[in-house]
């Protein structure tokens, strides 16, 4: 971990070697976003040729549906790889949260009393992370793919092969269920995707303009250094997977609702989904580096182009392979962009000496 | 230099566009071009369609719309057995004129199938065929397409939404055909006498310990016929092979064996293979695979087995999905054609859902195994 960041650190220096003085960090980001602003642009076009249902209003709505709750965990993780870490456990905790409710749901809860339980699961799922990575100091990946197994495994134990609500069981509140089928009145947002944007506003609000904010960058740019400038980075790191566990519960609860049932496989694989939009959206994987508006618009790319290819039936497995295609963009042109870099400089500083 | 930097990201962003857009261009060339030939052809079996509903209710097959868009949803996008199904709802609505988009997801979960539900409603399909994933997580997305007068019709695995929505299901076979017909079908190669002995799955399994209750009734019709044991390999190829091994050393004298498992049935036709002594002995039948069991059959270890046809299955759900949309009712007494099937089907009240039974399975032996591959 440590390396890594100098090594990085170091490398970020080097550019200002050629001479012109260094851009300042944030102009990198801001042609990221353009980028994506361009490639959002020509998702929207090739979906308005290529099917006639694109452009219809409910299009909108589904999108809605299909990514909002996806989005919503991309938030937290967004905050935790910007600290230099990674929550691969999102998705089985989603399912742990979706399964704990209809668990309890299954032996007569109410369904409000049944959400509280799967927030304070999320919570705690998220404190095991946080101790294990912020307080023993263990690899983030390592730690969380274990619990990814775990979270996923307990939601086996509890649902084992029911689909709540299973024969004999009351059906879901349909004032709840109707989130997955109808759109806010007089518009075509879905209740996910609305709880998403409020999300990101104040997830942009404390990264960008919050001393919060700014010791997360601080804290994935250079650890050691945050820590000597009195970050109390062990604890910001703990408060980001619980506050990352909590919102993934709040998605397998919406995610459980718009389909009015669930069992215990529930979102599974959909941690891929979440670090792709995340590393699209322009958010290093070696943390320190990104925006939510980046997020932002990655959410809604891989939302739309997800449409596009299901409406003109582009198969899923082939949709695979464009969401793979577009997680190697976000590792490749970045650092690739600074590898050219410096294989120019080393070649221009062979070729011509530069007078000291 | 910043100018040049600027140009590199802003061609590195453009590149990832192209990149992008490359691959979609790609992907959706392949696919349009299947909706072309599925949808282009004339429609040849309309007039063979016709007669079949002469005999009870001319009405039912001979009103079939044109031009009617059925997206078939099977459980994942690459199983076998559901391909060729997913291929036999292809061949009837070119026969009737219509055309069929397959869409699902890549897992066999409900979640995977319901952007393709989404799809269907997006597109104003007039019919959805579904293998559902779950009984009940795909009801509200499929209320929700029958609101907007998309007809439902389930296959293969069906769902439980009770009148919400209200749809067809295509069943492969019935439970007491399959028991009965694999008992005729052993009694048939041993003479009807010998020992004969059943390879099930799990002990606990709904659907083996039906065949077999009904396989029992059927045995009372062959006096000489005595079932000595019944045996459960758990659909795992090595436990399996245990108790085969433990049965025929038991009953020494067997002479038949039933296995009601594609698991069972290849893992008894393998061991009767490399144990020929045995093989010209023991009788094997049951429910397999054609593609597992074609070796067997063509070096004669196995004479015949059975199974549903897959094909048949969808090419009955596309009929029943076409007449649907063209408006034949969903209710009980209501009666299709079915092209090729030459057969009207009736739909009928069976274990509380509204059903039609696609017929007898089909027997696979020498004659006819090349010509399945699934």
């Amino acid at each position: 971990m440590s390396s890594d960041t100098a090594v990085r650190a170091s490398s970020s220096a080097a550019p200002t070697g050629s001479g012109d003085g260094a851009a300042p960090p944030w102009r990198s980001v801001v042609r990221w976003e353009g980028g994506l602003v361009v490639v959002l642009a020509a998702v929207l076009l090739f979906g308005s040729i290529k099917s006639p249902h694109f452009t219809d209003a409910s299009t909108l709505f589904y999108l809605g549906i299909n990514t909002g709750y996806v989005a919503i965990m991309a938030l937290p993780v967004t905050f935790v790889v910007m600290t230099g870490e990674i929550d691969l456990s999102v998705a089985s905790m989603l399912g742990l949260s979706a399964s704990t409710v209809g668990y309890l749901w299954h032996h007569g809860w109410s369904i409000w009393a049944a959400f509280g339980v799967a927030l304070v699961v999320g919570a705690v799922g998220g404190a095991l992370n946080g101790v294990l990575v912020a307080g023993f100091g263990l690899p983030s990946i390592a730690v969380t793919i274990g619990t990814l197994t775990l979270f996923r495994g307990l939601a086996e134990v509890m649902l084992g092969s029911l689909t709540i609500p299973t024969l004999g069981d009351r059906q879901f509140p349909s004032g709840l269920t109707d989130i997955g089928a109808n759109s806010l009145p007089g518009s075509q947002l879905s209740w996910s995707m609305l709880i998403f944007l409020v999300l990101a506003v104040v997830f942009g609000v404390v990264l960008h303009y919050t001393a919060l904010g700014r010791s997360m960058v601080a804290i994935g740019l250079q650890p050691e250094a945050a820590q000597f400038a009195g970050i109390r980075v062990r604890r910001i790191k703990f408060g980001l997977f619980v506050l990352s566990g909590v919102l993934s519960a709040f998605a397998g609860i919406l995610d459980m609702l718009q389909q009015a049932s669930v069992t215990y496989d529930i979102g599974t694989g959909l941690e891929l989904n979440v670090v792709a939009i995340v590393l699209f959206g322009g958010v290093s994987i070696f943390g320190g580096r990104g925006t939510i508006v980046g997020v932002v618009l990655s959410v809604a790319i891989v939302g739309s182009l997800q449409m596009a290819l299901t409406q003109i039936n582009v198969s899923a497995d082939k949709q695979n392979i464009v969401t793979g295609v577009l997680l190697l963009i976000s590792v490749i042109v970045p650092n690739g962009g600074e590898a050219l870099r410096r294989v120019r400089d080393r070649v221009r500083r062979r070729t011509v000496p530069r007078p000291r | 230099m910043t100018g040049l930097r600027t140009a590199q990201r802003v061609g590195a962003a453009a590149l990832s566009a192209l990149l992008a857009g490359g691959v979609l261009a790609a992907c959706s060339s392949t696919s349009n071009k299947s909706a072309k030939t599925s949808a282009g052809n004339p429609p040849a079996g309309t007039s063979a369609a016709a007669p079949t509903g002469a005999g009870s209710s001319g009405g039912a097959a001979g009103a079939i719309k044109k031009g009617l868009k059925v997206y078939f949803i099977p459980k994942d996008t690459q199983n076998p057995y559901e391909v060729l199904a997913d291929k036999g709802g292809q061949k009837a609505l070119q026969e009737l004129g219509g055309s069929v988009t397959v869409s699902s997801g890549t897992q066999d979960t409900a979640a995977a199938q319901l952007p393709s539900i989404q799809a269907a409603i997006q597109a104003h399909a007039d019919a959805i065929v579904i293998a559902a994933n779950d009984p009940s997580a795909l009801c509200p997305s499929l209320n929700k397409a029958a609101q907007q007068g998309i007809k439902i019709v389930a296959f293969d695995s069906d769902i439980a939404c009770g009148t919400s929505p209200n749809h067809l299901f295509i069943n492969q076979a019935d439970t007491k055909q399959i028991g009965t017909s694999e008992v005729d079908l052993l009694a048939k190669q041993i003479n009807s006498e010998g020992q004969v002995a059943i390879l099930s799955a799990a002990a606990s399994a709904t659907n083996q310990n039906a065949w077999i209750k009904y396989m029992k009734e059927q045995l009372k019709q062959y006096p000489k016929m005595k079932l000595v044991s019944t045996v459960y390999g758990n659909d795992d190829p090595a436990t399996s092979l245990t108790v085969l091994q433990g049965l025929l050393s038991a009953y020494p004298n067997l002479k038949g064996i039933i296995s009601p498992t594609t698991v069972g049935i290849s893992t008894a036709a393998q061991y009767l293979d490399t144990h020929k002594d045995v093989a010209k002995r023991v009788t094997l039948t049951g429910l397999g695979l054609p593609s597992q069991m074609r070796k067997y059959i063509k070096d004669g270890t196995v004479q015949s087995f059975e199974l549903w046809n897959p094909k048949d299955l969808g090419y009955l759900a596309g009929y029943a999905a076409a007449s649907l949309a063209s408006g034949t009712a969903l209710q009980s007494g209501a009666t299709f054609g079915s092209g090729a099937l030459k057969k009207t089907y009736t739909m009928a009240q069976g274990d509380g859902e509204l059903s039609v039974v696609l017929g007898p399975p089909t027997v696979f032996d020498k004659s006819n195994i090349d010509q399945f591959n699934f």
